[in-house]
């Protein structure tokens, strides 16, 4: 339960980063390490390189600008979770947070990271993918931006090349009077949820849904946003036979099967997290369904 | 430079070594320090035996590099009772039970005293969901708990908890 040897690098600026991801051989990102050091301590990962980012002071932090959050990779997610801007303009992903690993992991732990790792049960990609969350990801050949729907290729996979890093995260505001609602089932609080489900609604005058965005996790390789739900619901009058219809769409999906659950039962705990989550949302935006 | 000059300060004692990188902070403070207080249970960031705080906030030392304290401000669980005196806490945990073979101990003080310090008031909930992770397999945390919420009252200056 030891790693194997590796040579470690602590750059303290973003280009010196990039140029050491440029040069070096089989070189892994060391964020907050929760994921990738367990990984190395089992030898499953065995890096020539580590390149720690935990000196790079321009990657952490919280910005409000032009309507949307954006916030630096190295943001640690107990800093998330404590933040009052995230809690106002963004109060699904305080919630969602509660749930993420426990309080030691989450001092350690980084949004960037996560995205990164992008397991698919993990709470921080929901939210990005709920969010149409834009990735500023970074190299020495520049900057390019990615939107969350193209950012996630497969199970555990990212668009990210081998010598790329993701710098920040961009996360549109929603209107202030929005509703969100997070559920998510997990044998124990912490772990792994064998599947979630996050709500926004955005409500206008006549209870008609402006907008609506439906997220599940831990149901399949990736984060799915439930298309049809959001179809249904938007420009439609929000009520409870609304909602109930609309988390029913998530019969839809195809779950996976696994040690810890049937894809079957997964079906199951979709529609009904989806339903609690579109009701709290429905809730916190000021109809009662 | 897989060899790195690091610099920890533990319990208010600063350490300078030159270790490998790939040398865990928990193996650090056992083998570099001895300072065996820390426990290494599972070794892959599940069991909590390994928490200490890093810069005052609690980690897991078997999921950090000793080169990544380079320069911080570590408490193990013998910073816990500096002079041989236990803390609050710690004298909780004897009084109600909250332990027996010992082996988690060390990882649920340091947990405990990071949620006693931002939170002189716990609920029966913010003690058992902080616990979440550090795992017990003796005590079925009752004991644990009872200590946690019997600390907060002490350390508010209230009478220790009755029946306990």
């Amino acid at each position: 339960m030891k790693p194997a040897p590796f040579d470690y690098h602590a750059p303290r600026q973003l280009n010196e980063a990039t140029e050491l991801l440029a040069k070096l051989p089989n070189a892994k990102i060391l964020a907050g390490g929760q994921s990738l050091v367990p990984m190395m301590n089992f030898r499953y990962v065995i890096a020539d390189h580590l390149v720690d980012l935990g000196g790079l002071q321009e990657l952490r932090g919280i910005a409000v600008a032009d309507g949307h959050l954006r916030i630096g990779a190295m943001t640690r997610q107990r800093d998330l979770e404590f933040s009052a801007d995230i809690a106002k303009h963004c109060p699904l992903m305080s919630e969602a947070l509660q749930h993420v690993g426990h309080r030691q992991t989450r001092n350690r732990g980084t949004i960037g990271g996560s995205l990164a790792q992008a397991d698919p049960a993990a709470e921080l990609p929901a939210i990005c993918a709920a969010y149409d969350a834009t990735i500023h990801v970074a190299s020495v050949r520049g900057m390019r931006q990615v939107g969350y729907r193209d950012f996630t290729t497969g199970f555990m996979s990212t668009a990210l090349q081998s010598d790329e890093m993701i710098a920040a995260v961009d996360l549109p505001i929603w209107p202030a009077s929005h509703g969100h609602g997070f559920h998510e089932f997990a044998r124990r609080h912490g772990d792994f949820a064998l599947a979630g489900a996050a709500a926004l609604l955005d409500i206008g005058a006549d209870n008609v849904v402006r907008k609506a965005a439906l997220t599940l996790f831990g149901v399949n390789a990736l984060p799915l946003r439930v298309d049809a739900a959001e179809t249904r619901l938007t420009g439609q009058r929000l009520d409870a036979s609304a909602i109930r219809t609309a988390a029913a769409s998530a019969w839809l999906i195809e779950p996976i099967s696994d040690i810890h659950a049937s894809g079957e039962y997964r079906r199951h705990l979709a529609q009904v997290l989806s339903l609690r989550a579109l009701n709290d949302a429905a809730r916190r935006a000021g109809v009662q369904a | 430079m897989s060899k790195q000059p690091t610099r920890v300060t533990v319990n208010g004692k600063s350490y300078a070594r030159v270790v490998d990188a790939r040398l865990t902070l928990a193996d650090f403070l056992r083998h570099e320090i001895n300072l065996t207080g820390t426990h290494l249970g599972c070794e892959h960031g599940v069991c909590g035996a390994c928490t200490v705080l890093v810069d005052g906030q609690s980690a897991r030392s078997c999921l950090m590099f000793a080169v990544q304290a380079n320069n911080c401000e570590v408490t193990t669980v013998e910073g816990l009772a500096p002079d041989g005196k236990l803390s609050v806490l710690q004298q909780a945990f004897i009084d109600n039970h909250g332990l027996q073979c010992g082996f988690c101990t060390p990882g649920m003080l340091i947990t405990l005293t990071e949620l006693l310090r931002e939170k002189p008031e716990p609920s029966e909930q913010d003690v058992r969901e902080a616990l979440t992770g550090n795992l017990c397999r003796c005590t079925g945390y009752a004991g644990i708990v009872k200590a946690a919420l019997d600390a907060a009252q002490r350390l508010r200056g209230g009478a220790a908890a009755a029946g306990s």
